[in-house]
């Protein structure tokens, strides 16, 4: 690889790139992401080889990472020339050898492909690419295409554009969507108060929850004093069921990389750090390859496209601390300490990484900005709703049907995720409520599921956007026991420095765990609301003022369910172990045994094709006869 | 050579790594438990003196983070998923189970030091809850009925 | 200089003073648990905090850590204000139960024990206000105590809670602790403290006990001046 210095030497880039995203034979791509590896893509890639090494094929064998649809991985992509790209879902080893027939012949037939993409979307050159020309092929015409997908059908894809559709280990790639051209445009035809006014105009808000207009803030650390100046990305996804920053690390690193440069070059910055959680190895692995990439082209360097500016990027890792997530603790973490957050009175742009001028953004945040540079503010801001530009990934997740990554408008209704793309809710449940914002959010009611999905309106109902969890709770879901979750969480995650948080969370904690298991007093639910109050007022950092928050949207929301489990000692949704107790159907059961055979505590009893019996004073609650019943024949109450 | 003085060269060389640099003391320490699986006493006060770091700031960095453990682990390390997604596919019912069949607690490693027990918050598969990871691999859409036969195989 | 509004009284004050100074200059009286003038403040305690706005913004802050700037109203008694005093007063008493100090305060703000709170019995009086371990590492220079762990579980103490190699036996850490939680303990010729016993050198002059051997070897290394000059006590010199 030899250094890119000019627009020539990047369309070259570009060009080969192309050739390797739509190369003139067969290719053949595996999601391999943490998700598809985790259902098997691994096993899969390896049967595909060894089918394609002994059928003596010519096709070109690669890696992609997730598109988003996680739930019908591991997913097996065939592009072939002149045919649509078709994708097989649920994919096994056994069934390769039925696809590399499909491959060897150029046609379906039997084993169907779940969707087709006709097209190719190359957003930051607003271009879309056909994957061939004519007519469509017949054998492919009743597979339906992405977009009629209900899964992808109102998604709009910035942040994430290149997850999973390109080989998150070439670089060429990357250039070939219209990648490191924004670089080029904002080094060698923009004044870095340009760029600043282009994101400020384009209305981009900080994805990591706060939502603070990210050009504001990069024009605050651009005046700030000081020779040396810090851009760091907050790749430190620690909110329990969000992975958003994930699949775009691990996907497509390329993007956070270009954003953080054209980010620098705007604030005057001269270094750069991505600070990872430990949990996420692979998007470790894939950033460090990309960075080693730019470095290698001269995107990172001295230097860059013969500009005169200077700045390279480093890689910190996260040791397992979710308070690392807060921008104070994150700088201290990366100092090499225990990371523990500090009062910010003097704002971190100011006074930040080793007392100077540092700029954090998100993930997202940072993958966005190469789209924006290349599009315009104007073409951002008409994109989503007032005040929030542009769109925002969502980790749908919990009890919904089709779970995965979602890119949406910013202001899409909260049903339209749930009902449409996530397809309702599993087994005829009814949906109760979503979870967003992490430990800092809160939820929103079935009631309020007109409510536009936007940091403002979510913020008003008492939850907030956060990092993008979303989580979908049905009518088996206990509210209650959901607050005691996230403030359990948050008590392991207190760093402790400050009393109202070490202390108070703790508190709330025992309240909570005693209202779970039937201990609950009188007096306890207004005590968890003024308490809540004096931390939210008087804790340290943002962990610690918004750890309440669980508590009072849930209370806000589901008073009732708590006045159940006080008052009544009753736990509605059937999930606190102390309040519920487990017996068998007499007109359901069939006798058929299954229960009796799992019960660890040997509490089951019963003869043959007769109703079986617990012995409650035995029973641990453990529900493995519930999860067992093929004739849902468990009561629980 | 003994066995003290391997551990210390092998220190030597991941300090050498980073060229001694302070603000390295995170990724110095995760190499370390990489290497011995745990952080071993005497790594600790040697890392303190090769560094001149005070021993107190290693150690509360070593307590701090999660990643770390003081603690010998047994070979496989098996991570309880229990971020929001899996606690509401029934989480909590995969460590009541991984609990008494290995007869240890959340935290504890069994007599045979083949398995470590660990509730981890958030592994990030949540598309995949609920899930565990043993010695890397992400198990996914698990009910504690599986739990037996994949951990057989780990054995 | 910058001018502000402190509990409706017009105060003047050097921009960028911290707002706690600046209030107890003025009379106006601030509880704190952890801040100390010998180290950096941390705001771990919240006790001291008060309500500012700023423009249209009006939030609660630790007066310990707050730069005063021009224009800013304080309040330092309102509802706010009070509930996370109150708040905190009650966790911490809970935590330490035997706490006199913390009992005397209570009282004086007129704050009484939360029932709901099950009082802890293992952590002493400490309440982490880390001033111990600021002092020792920032004042003393030997860092014998750090913090270690994590929220609930977060413990002041030598590394692996075992008898400190570095500790020179100074007690700093005894005579700044707010609470008397670390215990010193001086009989003839010898000092207890962190579970290690020093020896204690006696004045040449006086033949009075006054210092750790180890302290004076330790202040002799660190400062260059032969141990046989650190030989006499304070009052004999």
């Amino acid at each position: 690889m030899s250094t890119i210095k000019t627009l020539e030497d990047l369309n070259k880039a570009a060009k080969r790139g192309l050739e390797s995203i739509i190369p003139s034979k067969t290719k053949i791509m595996v999601g391999m992401s943490t998700s598809g590896l985790a259902s098997g893509a691994q096993e899969v890639y390896d049967a595909l080889a060894a089918e394609i090494k002994k059928r003596k094929l010519d096709v070109v064998l690669c890696k992609t990472s997730a598109m988003g649809m996680d739930c019908i991985e591991p997913l097996v992509e065939v592009i072939q020339p002149n045919r649509p790209r078709l994708a097989y879902s649920r994919m096994t080893a056994k069934k390769v050898p039925e696809v590399i027939n499909q491959v060897a012949k150029g046609v379906v037939d039997g084993f169907k492909p779940t969707y087709r993409m006709d097209e190719e979307d190359y957003l930051c050159l607003n271009e879309k690419k056909p994957y061939f020309k004519g007519p469509l092929p017949n054998d492919v015409k009743d597979i339906p295409t992405i977009s009629n997908v209900d899964f992808y059908k109102k998604q709009v894809k910035i942040a994430t554009r290149n997850c999973g559709m390109i080989n998150f280990e070439s670089i060429d790639e990357y250039v070939a969507k219209g990648g490191y051209f924004s670089l080029y445009k904002a080094l060698t035809q923009m004044k870095p108060e340009q760029i600043i006014d282009e994101i400020i105009a384009s209305g981009l808000r900080g994805r990591g929850g706060g939502g603070f207009p990210a050009g504001v803030k990069w024009q605050t650390c651009r005046r700030a004093h000081g020779d040396i100046k810090y851009v760091l990305c907050n790749g430190d996804e620690g909110d329990p069921g969000a992975y958003m920053d994930r699949s775009v690390m691990e996907g497509d690193p390329h993007s956070i990389i270009e954003g953080m440069i054209i980010g620098a070059f705007a604030i005057g910055a001269t270094d750069g750090f991505i600070y990872v959680r430990n949990e996420y190895p692979l998007a470790v692995a894939n950033l460090q390859r990309a960075l080693d990439q730019a470095r290698a082209y001269g995107f990172l360097g001295n230097n860059i496209f013969n500009s005169g500016f200077n700045f390279d990027i480093k890689i910190g890792k996260g040791a397992g601390a979710f308070v690392c997530g807060e921008s104070t603790a994150l700088m201290t973490s990366l100092e090499g300490k225990a990371g523990e957050p500090r009062a910010k009175y003097i704002h971190t742009v100011e006074y930040g990484l080793w007392n100077r001028p540092s700029n954090l953004n998100n993930v997202e945040t940072w993958a966005n900005v190469p789209a924006i540079i290349s599009r315009g503010a104007k073409w951002f801001s008409s994109i989503g709703c007032k005040n929030n530009s542009g769109t925002k990934v969502f980790s749908l997740v919990g009890k919904v049907n089709n779970i995965g990554l979602v890119e949406v408008p910013m202001g899409i209704p909260l049903k339209d995720i749930i009902y449409e793309i996530g397809g309702g809710i599993p087994g005829g449940k009814k949906f109760k409520a979503v979870q967003t914002g992490g430990p800092s959010g809160g939820c929103i009611p079935k009631s309020l599921e007109d409510i536009s999905v936007d940091f403002d309106a979510l913020w008003e109902a008492g939850s907030m956007m956060g990092s993008g969890g979303m989580i979908v709770m049905d009518e088996t879901t206990c509210m209650v026991d959901i607050a005691r979750y996230f403030i359990d969480f948050l008590e392991f995650e207190s760093c402790g420095k400050c009393v109202p948080c070490r202390e108070g969370v703790m508190r709330m904690n025992e309240i909570l765990h005693d209202i779970c298991g039937g201990k609950g007093r009188p007096g306890d639910i207004e005590l968890l609301e003024s308490m809540s109050k004096g931390i939210v007022d008087g804790a340290l950092c943002a962990l610690g003022s918004t750890a309440p928050n669980p508590v009072l949207s849930t209370l806000k929301y589901f008073r009732d369910e708590y006045t159940a489990h006080v008052r009544d000692k009753k736990c509605p949704a059937g999930v606190c172990k102390a309040l519920i107790r487990f017996s068998v159907s007499d007109e359901k059961c069939t006798g058929c045994g299954v229960c009796l055979k799992k019960c660890p505590t040997e509490c089951i009893s019963g003869e043959k094709k007769k109703t079986h019996v617990i012995d409650q004073t035995e029973c641990i609650k453990c529900g493995v006869c519930k999860e067992s019943c093929k004739f849902d024949a468990i009561i629980v109450e | 050579m003994k066995k003290a003085q391997t551990m210390d060269k092998k220190v030597k060389d991941i300090i050498k790594k980073y060229y001694g640099d302070k603000t390295a003391m995170i990724a110095i320490l995760q190499d370390v438990q990489e290497e011995f699986r745990y952080l071993p006493k005497e790594t600790l006060s040697f890392i303190s003196k090769k560094m001149d770091v005070p021993l107190t700031r290693i150690y509360e960095i070593a307590t701090f983070y999660n990643a770390f453990s003081l603690k010998p682990r047994g070979k496989h390390t098996i991570e309880v998923c229990l971020g929001t997604a899996c606690h509401v596919q029934g989480a909590s019912r995969l460590i009541d189970r991984l609990e008494r069949d290995l007869s240890i607690s959340s935290g504890d490693t069994t007599k045979d030091k083949m398995f470590t027990l660990e509730e981890v918050r958030c592994l990030g598969c949540c598309s995949l809850a609920p899930v565990i990871r043993i010695s890397g691999n992400v198990h996914p859409y698990l009910t504690q009925d599986e739990l037996p036969k994949i951990l057989r195989n780990y054995k | 200089m910058v001018s502000f509004v402190i509990d409706g009284k017009n105060v003047q004050a050097e921009g960028g003073a911290m707002l706690l100074n600046v209030a107890r200059q003025n009379g106006i009286v601030i509880p704190t648990l952890c801040a100390h003038d010998t180290v950096a403040r941390s705001g771990a305690c919240r006790l001291c905090v008060v309500e500012v706005t700023k423009g249209k913004r009006t939030r609660i802050v630790t007066s310990c850590l707050y730069p005063v700037d021009e224009g800013i109203v304080v309040s330092t008694k309102t509802e706010r204000v009070m509930n996370v005093r109150s708040l905190v007063m009650q966790l911490l008493m809970a935590r330490c139960p035997e706490s006199q100090l913390l009992k005397d305060m209570a009282k004086e703000m007129g704050i009484e024990p939360q029932p709901s709170f099950r009082v802890e019995t293992d952590k002493g009086k400490c309440i982490l206000c880390r001033l111990c371990v600021k002092t020792c590492e920032d004042v003393v220079g030997v860092s014998a105590i750090g913090l270690s762990r994590r929220g609930k579980d977060k413990i002041v103490g030598p590394p692996f809670m075992e008898d400190s190699v570095t500790c020179v036996g100074c007690g700093a850490c005894a005579y700044v602790c707010p609470t008397d939680h670390i215990v010193m303990e001086s009989t003839d010729g010898r000092r207890k403290i962190w579970g290690r016993a020093f020896r204690m050198k006696a004045c040449d002059t006086c033949g009075r006990y006054f210092a750790p051997v180890d302290q004076l070897k330790w202040i002799s290394k660190k400062t260059g001046t032969p141990l046989s000059e650190l030989s006499v006590c304070l009052s004999c010199k």
